[in-house]
């Protein structure tokens, strides 16, 4: 309650403002980049069948810890949101709420059908894709997708967070993160 | 064996029941609703049917009456199944509660009238269960569209 | 005198012991659980309206999204429901029904693995849930080289098995069940004699055998309580009558006599297995009822009438006679039982799913009124729940 992320409108001159465009600020937003994307902690939003394919690929055969990925049960502490499962008009409000109280950066993976599109449930309670409410950076399709298609998704979130630019200035407090 | 136990039935209650069918090996006895948790007590305390394995509503949209409340149970000693059905019109869509004989029955009455709308009568605790609560509407009923009621009919083929 | 009051929190829906989007609104005096309110719902997905509007054939794969640890059992029950309505139950090649019971056994290994590992990870040891999920990978190539997907299988069909067993495939399931008594061992040395284990579970959320049956518990919880029932032995399907195997009971109606009892159960169920290999003998995967079964891919590709059956089938499917059957089996968590009503068209009228799991969640209040909160996380893990199945 209380805290919306971005409410206040950026104007068009703090839009393109960035810290600076030579090697020393690029090399400064890959550091940023690289030591947020090499510890992503994604918090524990298992809801249906993909949770376990989830749990599966964070077991020992497709370890996820070798990432550098951490379960994290509460919010304030996760950097990433794994929407895995079918999303209900019931669950809705606590998906928004769980979401808002993530600090910023914060990314959003759909993971399985369900969560991208709605799946093979295209029915009166199912919400068809969590990208009707949520902002998603990667979507993982499979019913459910292979621990192999998880892993996959999140390098990719990654390669996304790597191109990002101005990471330095925004944790300096100087301009936005432009995303890549 | 479960046609003596549909004699003692018919001997006891021959004013409700309506019709005994069996069918690919199951027994199915239809009766009215007013005596229904009499009925049910019968079963459970002379027949030795303790076990209610599942109460549904079934919505037959042309028919009439509409509805059909269906409990199958289940007799733990002698293993037999029983399927007792009881008619339910759609002015009057209220059955009386035998969450008193089975208090198993309490979730599955919920259930149905949530997605059903049959009430039952004396219910400890009658609200939805499995739709949020605010939710207007019985989605399993048949004139309740699939993609619900604020979303386009999906236009492909379906079957 | 001071007044007391509870207070009242919220468990869920997003928590990480609660298997799934489970609610609980819990009312607490101090420590002790004076109410606890299930609220459940967060992943109704409306299966049984959606299985309405689909032909017999393709209201398959929804079944395997019910229970989504035991993939198979769903299939298994759908399966048998549709056949018992067709009244083609014994048509059946034997060849499926082996295969039918040991998959089905395997699948029961996979669903009581996945109960071990988290129930252990809620109260702490959480070992035991790699370990467990280490012999789980071993069940899911099986799983994905029989029928193609690691988890929602989709793999029995009606009036037999869509395709055969891979070669290889019997020294692959011997292997495993060589090993799995093994491991068995292995987590019961971690937990049985563990002193933090057996405080923590033994005495520990309760229910006796008459509030059981009364309140629909059933499957490995309510045989922990005492009561003989078992569907596979008194109820049999899919040949099980011909099979060998003992029925665990205990008689401490708590959550340790649940954990042994569910421990001996996987020890039956590679009894099972063994004696499914043995009894394996080359045949037909599929009942010659021409208007209902697919015909094999070969017939498919070669010849005209088998391309024009398959066309019929998969478009128009199959029309059972009007009526309806109530067809329960021993899921790994309960009975589970498929009630399906026919009108004579091709779509099943009416599906309803009756899940153990929503039956045995009705038992949570009663078994943690008065107990401590620590024990709600027990009690959840004991009764094995799965929210797919109770939400549908």
């Amino acid at each position: 309650m209380g805290v919306t992320q971005g409410a206040e409108k950026v104007s068009v001159a703090d839009c393109n403002k960035v810290l600076g465009n030579n090697v020393m600020t690029t090399s400064l937003d890959l550091v940023v980049n690289w030591s947020r994307s090499r510890s992503l902690w994604p918090m524990t939003f298992g809801l249906a069948c993909c949770a376990i394919e989830m749990m599966a690929t964070g077991a020992a055969r497709f370890d996820l810890d070798r990432m550098g990925i951490l379960f994290r049960a509460s919010p304030r502490q996760a950097d990433v949101i794994i929407i895995a499962g079918t999303v209900t008009h019931k669950m809705l409000p606590v998906i928004k709420v769980v979401y808002e109280q993530m600090p910023e950066p914060k990314y959003v993976i759909a993971m399985g059908a369900c969560a991208s599109s709605g799946g093979v449930f295209d029915t009166y309670s199912v919400v068809q894709g969590i990208d009707q409410v949520l902002p998603v950076d990667v979507y993982i399709p499979g019913c459910p997708p292979r621990p192999e298609g998880l892993l996959y998704g999140l390098i990719k979130l990654q390669e996304k967070i790597m191109r990002e630019r101005n990471s330095f200035g925004a944790a300096i407090n100087v301009g936005d993160v432009v995303p890549g | 064996m479960s046609q003596a136990v549909v004699t003692k039935l018919n001997g006891a209650f021959a004013a409700s029941v309506l019709d005994v069918k069996e069918h690919r090996g199951e027994v199915t006895v239809t009766v009215k609703k007013e005596e229904i948790v009499a009925i049910c007590q019968f079963l459970k305390d002379e027949a030795g049917y303790n076990f209610l394995c599942d109460l549904c509503g079934v919505d037959y949209l042309d028919q009439e009456p509409r509805f059909m409340v269906v409990y199958n149970m289940y007799n733990i000693a002698t293993k037999e199944r029983l399927r007792v059905k009881v008619l339910v019109t759609e002015e009057g869509a209220n059955v009386d509660t035998v969450s008193t004989v089975w208090s198993t029955a309490n979730w599955h009455e919920r259930e149905c009238w949530d997605l059903m709308g049959i009430s039952f009568n004396d219910h400890p605790d009658l609200r939805r269960i499995l739709m949020p609560a605010d939710w207007e509407g019985h989605p399993l009923r048949k004139d309740y569209p699939l993609q619900g009621p604020d979303r386009e009919l999906y236009q492909g083929r379906i079957s | 005198m001071a007044k007391k009051e509870t207070m009242t929190i919220n468990m869920g829906p997003q928590h990480p012991s609660t298997h799934g989007v489970l609610q609980l609104v819990l009312e607490l005096d101090g420590e002790t659980v004076v109410n606890a309110v299930p609220h459940i719902g967060f992943l109704h997905r409306g299966v049984e309206k959606l299985a309405e509007n689909r032909s017999y054939h393709r209201a398959l794969p929804l079944t395997d999204r019910l229970d989504y640890l035991a993939p198979m059992s769903n299939n298994l029950g759908y399966v048998l429901a549709v056949e018992k309505l067709l009244g083609i139950t014994d048509q059946i090649p034997e060849r499926a029904k082996v295969v039918r019971v040991m998959m089905a056994e395997l699948t029961r290994i996979k669903s009581h693995l996945v109960w071990l590992a988290t129930h252990a990870l809620d109260i702490g040891a959480m070992t035991v849930f790699l370990y467990c999920f280490r012999e789980r990978e071993d069940i899911m190539d099986m799983y994905e080289k029989i029928s193609g997907a690691r988890m929602t299988s989709n793999y029995f069909r009606v009036g037999g098995l869509s395709l055969d067993l891979p070669e290889g495939f019997e020294a692959d399931i011997l292997k495993f069940i060589d090993a799995m008594p093994g491991h068995l061992e292995t987590y019961e040395g971690l937990l049985t004699g563990n002193k933090i284990w057996r405080k923590r579970t033994i005495g520990v959320a309760t229910i006796s055998a008459e509030d059981a049956i009364d309140v629909g518990l059933t499957g490995p919880a309510l045989r922990a309580s005492g009561v003989d029932w078992d569907l596979r032995r008194d109820n049999p399907y899919s040949g099980y009558e011909d099979y060998d195997f003992e029925v665990i009971t205990r008689d401490g109606c708590d959550t340790f006599d649940r954990y042994t009892a569910r421990l001996d159960e996987m020890r039956e169920s590679c009894k099972i297995i063994r004696q499914a290999v043995d009894k394996l003998q080359p045949g037909p995967i599929m009942a010659d009822v021409p208007s209902v079964c697919l015909p094999a891919k070969q017939d498919v590709t070669n010849s005209i009438e088998g391309l024009i059956h398959h066309f019929k089938i998969i478009t128009e499917g199959f029309k059972p006679e009007p009526g309806e059957v109530y067809q329960g089996i021993e899921a790994p968590k309960g009975e589970l039982g498929y009630y399906i009503v026919s009108d004579g068209s091709a779509n099943p009228f009416r599906m309803k799913v009756r899940p153990p799991s929503f039956v045995n969640l009705q038992a949570l209040p009663q078994m943690i009124e008065g107990k401590l909160l620590a024990d709600v996380i027990a009690a959840i893990g004991t009764l094995d729940i799965v929210l797919g199945e109770i939400d549908r």
